[in-house]
């Protein structure tokens, strides 16, 4: 059951992964990153993070990505132009991603200590305790400044948003 | 818990898979020719990165690495705001979202 799940949204991540770098239109990009988005949530469902699942699901898949595709509408961006790109990221920037990718693989690979994933493993296995109890124990109390200083993050990310998005229209009233 | 449902995963298979969707993040960046796409692909590595931390945090049933994942989810979340907030500036200014032809700063 597990292996199987696991291999169908494996399947579907890489595939989306493959087909956004594929598409050549924005919006098709945009639409295969939702599936991988998605997929991803089920892999969390099974390596026992239901809490991350359903923001992964609600943050990524729901707003990060409704805004992509707003921004892609709103922009009118059309299809993308295939050029051969820059002469350092074919000299330099492949053979990079092939060494980047080696180097991971040979370490996981050698890395045999690693356990296997159960299906219904949670984080605690303590009867009766769900893994939100168990995140939100930890986040409101040992981790209440950092989470209260990311609010304010959010914040200034959204007042900057306005700030830049708007800009057009105050310097032609400035005028 | 519930081994009776079959075959288990090895772990080191959820990080391969981490490791492929950062490589095919790190492709899109470098192949992309469009503002859009390449952010798109800088979210695509962002994802596999948290695979591989909820990955750990199952490994060694770590409450921080599922919190640190939450951060980096609304991290994510700014850094989009502001990321596209940028782009609809940059399109205003330049009409047109070819990274080939957003150059000014290029040596």
């Amino acid at each position: 059951m597990h292996l199987i799940l696991f291999f169908v949204f494996a399947g579907f991540c890489l595939a989306g992964a493959i087909n956004l770098l594929l598409q050549s239109h924005p919006i098709n990009s945009a639409l295969s990153l939702i599936v991988v988005m998605t997929s991803l949530a089920v892999l969390y469902l099974l390596l026992g993070a239901e809490f991350l699942a359903a923001a992964q699901v609600i943050v990524y898949a729901g707003a990060i990505m409704v805004l992509f595709t707003f921004v892609v509408m709103l922009l009118n961006a059309g299809r993308e132009e295939r050029t051969m790109g820059s002469g350092v990221a074919r000299a330099v920037g492949f053979p990079a991603v092939v060494a980047i990718l080696g180097v991971i693989a040979t370490v996981i690979v050698k890395a045999q200590d690693l356990g296997v994933a159960k299906l219904g493993e949670g984080l605690t296995n303590a009867p009766g305790s769900t893994n939100i109890e168990a995140l939100s124990k930890v986040l409101f109390t040992e981790l209440l400044l950092p989470f209260e200083v990311t609010s304010v993050l959010i914040l200034i990310a959204i007042l900057g948003a306005v700030a830049l998005a708007s800009h057009d229209r105050e310097r032609q009233a400035g005028k | 818990m519930n081994s009776s449902l079959g075959q288990d995963v090895p772990l080191s298979w959820y990080l391969l898979l981490s490791a492929l969707l950062f490589t095919l993040g790190v492709v899109g960046f470098l192949i992309k020719r469009n503002l859009i796409t390449v952010f798109m692909s800088i979210e695509l590595m962002l994802n596999a990165v948290n695979l591989s931390f909820v990955t750990f945090a199952h490994e060694w049933h770590a409450v921080k690495g599922q919190i640190f994942v939450f951060f980096v989810m609304m991290v994510a979340a700014a850094e989009a705001a502001v990321g596209l907030a940028i782009i609809i500036a940059v399109f205003r200014a330049r009409a047109t979202l070819a990274v080939d032809r957003i150059d000014l700063m290029k040596l």
